[in-house]
């Protein structure tokens, strides 16, 4: 039994790389993350990534934020102190408008962020669970988890003949622990 | 597949030969990993004596009162008006170039959205700083929120001075969030190429456990275009409420409704100035030419160009309403603007903003960086004019003319004013001396798309419509960043 946790394929072109995908896909080995320099376009298809959900979030937030502001509006402006400012009515709808339109840009802003920031597990000090460090540089890594029945080597040649330029095989899940 | 290749006829957004991911990120980085050069240093120097400056003038503000202005009891609002309303204006550029340009699809911005918005929040923080001077008693800010108190009493949201408290604060914390979303995977790369010390731990911390996981960039790039999206109507708000601050208002020369669109069109011309001043010097001083090329200063130009000529519509319109309302009045703010004693500051303001962004129409001129520079400083100065020229000479001379007088600044005006330049480039300086100045993964995106060397490989490869090969190689020869020796055998 190896002591290899995780097999990572290295490629220096995102193309290879979703080729790299593909073949691992078509031999059934599962893969366990992909880690990019930056968003590749259409890999959440081939991976069967669901939409993300956040847009709900933005507007679930977007919705409260401006009944926020409009209750502390109506209730201060026009509930429990309406002032009579040269006679006009004590409930001036456009005065409403850029209040409500600012604190719904606000709390769509915040909520979905910090919806972005949970469910991404991203906070300040968070050990960054990094498995390779040039993943932020320049190398679009493909993890695939080294448990299972198929024979290492396999993986390493599928990952080869797709066209990866460096193979590791990790005996720790992430290197970046501090 | 994730990439296509671009139509050759759209010129490259990254230029030189065999760049790499790993080249993008190491000449971004370069000013980051590295002790700053000389240039650095002497910009910081001058930026930080003139911070000085400003923390000097501020503190005698806040010290001993307005009265260390030259407001008179005319005059009650002159350079603290016109400094906040010209810093907000700056800030517009760079939220339009991160988040309108995103919804746009113009790639161009992938490599100056960063120092923009960067310099979207700096300006915003100086223009901050002038609504809380100007308060007279900066400790009572809080009296603007809806808070409960002793009097029983509540804000005036009637006011428009209060959506303004609501839009500039809405502003800045949106533009910070959206620019700090955007730096988490470029900390990560600065995380993961730190070696092991407090350097890292730093990062590590700012970076908030960015991996780059298929995931995270999904989500990512969900919120950036939903940013994207509630930013557009944002930052088209906030110009438009501070334009209320005069409009709504019954003065002479404010109270008209051409305001809005004309100080948003005036702000993202003097945005987009600013931008542009940052840039030029930023893209030599840290070797950024192959990100920031000529196509990018040639789009900025001609978005000058357009603005500057909404602007100068907006001035006729407003002189012309002025006549045909019939309001004498409206009329004589008009005419003393452009003859009376303040003429200078109207002249100024209509050549540097009307008439000499319009020299741009010459491409020799719009493609000259030296002439760009010159350019957006003229075009700064025009802005801060009009600024001046509707604030101070509208209320120099109203209705009563027993109170008619001139307003002339202390030299402690002129210190929060130039302090406050001061201060924005000491946080510029410290902003490119500690964070990627280029939106790394943004730039790496079109490496395989919109680079030079991608469009020669498919000129190479031939099955190219020649005449579309020419106008590209045509277009080529603007740039300063490519060498033409490449094309002169592709006929």
């Amino acid at each position: 039994m190896s002591s290899t946790k995780f097999i990572l394929g290295h490629f220096d072109d995102p193309d290879d790389m979703m080729h790299g995908i593909e073949k691992l896909q078509k031999n059934s080995i599962p893969i366990y993350d992909v880690y990019t320099p930056m968003p590749i376009h259409g890999i959440e298809a081939k991976l069967g990534i669901k939409d993300s959900r956040l847009g709900y979030a933005a507007f679930c937030f977007g919705c409260l934020g401006a009944s926020v502001i409009f209750s502390i509006v109506y209730y201060t402006l026009v509930h429990d102190w309406p002032m009579n400012i040269g006679g006009k009515p004590n409930f001036p709808m456009p005065v409403f408008v850029p209040f409500t339109f600012e604190w719904t840009i606000l709390w769509t802003a915040f909520g979905m962020v910090f919806t972005f920031f949970a469910a991404t597990h991203l906070f300040p000090g968070r050990a960054p669970r990094v498995m390779d460090l040039r993943a932020t540089d320049d190398r679009f890594i493909i993890a695939v988890d080294a448990k299972g029945n198929i024979p290492h080597d396999d993986i390493t040649n599928l990952l080869k003949e797709a066209g990866a330029v460096e193979i590791k095989h990790n005996e720790r899940k992430y290197v970046s622990y501090e | 597949m994730a990439s296509h290749s671009e139509s050759i006829i759209r010129e490259p957004l990254i230029t030189g030969k065999n760049i790499t991911y790993a080249q993008i990120t190491n000449e971004v980085l370069l000013p980051v990993e590295n002790k700053p050069n000389k240039a650095w240093w002497i910009g910081f120097t001058v930026a930080s004596l003139g911070a000085m400056l400003w923390v000097v003038s501020i503190s005698l503000t806040f010290w001993y009162g307005l009265g260390e202005w030259g407001l008179n009891k005319t005059v009650g609002w002159a350079w603290d008006i016109t400094g906040f309303v010209w810093w907000v204006g700056i800030g517009h550029a760079g939220t339009l170039i991160s988040a309108v340009l995103l919804l746009f699809r113009q790639n161009w911005r992938n490599s100056i959205n960063r120092s923009a918005e960067a310099m979207t929040i700096f300006a915003v923080v100086c223009a901050a700083t002038y609504i809380v001077a100007h308060m007279g008693r900066p400790w009572l800010a809080y009296f603007t929120l809806p808070l409960p108190n002793q009097y029983v009493l509540w804000v005036n949201w009637n006011s428009a001075l209060m959506m303004d408290v609501f839009a500039i604060s809405t502003y800045f914390s949106v533009s910070l969030v959206f620019w700090y979303t955007g730096l988490l995977p470029d900390i990560a790369s600065i995380r993961d190429r730190a070696v092991p010390g407090l350097r890292r731990r730093i990062y590590s911390i700012l970076s908030f456990g960015w991996t780059g996981s298929v995931k995270t960039w999904q989500r990512f790039e969900t919120v950036s275009l939903i940013l994207a999206g509630i930013s557009t109507p944002l930052v088209l708000s906030v110009h438009t409420i501070v334009s209320f601050d005069f409009a709504t208002s019954l003065e002479p020369g404010w109270h008209t409704t051409i305001f809005p669109p004309y100080f948003v069109a005036g702000a993202i011309f003097s945005g987009f100035a600013m931008v542009q001043t940052l840039l030029l010097v930023t893209r030599k001083v840290l070797g950024l030419e192959n990100y920031i090329t000529m196509f990018h200063i040639e789009s900025m130009n001609k978005i000058i160009t357009l603005t500057g000529s909404i602007v100068g519509v907006a001035y006729i319109t407003e002189f012309f309403i002025a006549w045909y309302s019939g309001v004498e009045y409206e009329q004589y703010a008009f005419i003393n603007r452009a003859t009376g004693p303040y003429w200078w500051a109207y002249w100024s303001m209509m050549s540097c903003n009307v008439i000499s962004p319009q020299l741009f129409w010459f491409k020799k001129l719009r493609t000259s960086i030296p002439f760009s520079w010159a350019l957006s400083i003229v075009v700064n100065i025009g802005m801060w004019f009009e600024r001046f020229v509707i604030i101070v000479t509208s209320l120099h001379r109203d209705y009563i003319p027993s109170s008619w007088v001139m307003f002339y600044p202390s030299w402690v005006d002129v210190g929060v004013f130039v302090g406050s330049i001061g201060l924005f480039f000491t946080m510029f300086l410290l902003f490119i001396r500690f964070l990627p100045s280029v939106a790394m993964a943004e730039v790496k995106l079109l490496l395989k798309t919109s680079s030079e060397q991608a469009k020669k490989k498919l000129i190479d490869g031939g099955h190219l419509d020649p005449e579309h090969v020419k106008d590209y190689t045509d277009a080529l020869k603007k740039y300063d960043s490519v060498d033409l020796a490449d094309y002169e055998t592709i006929k």
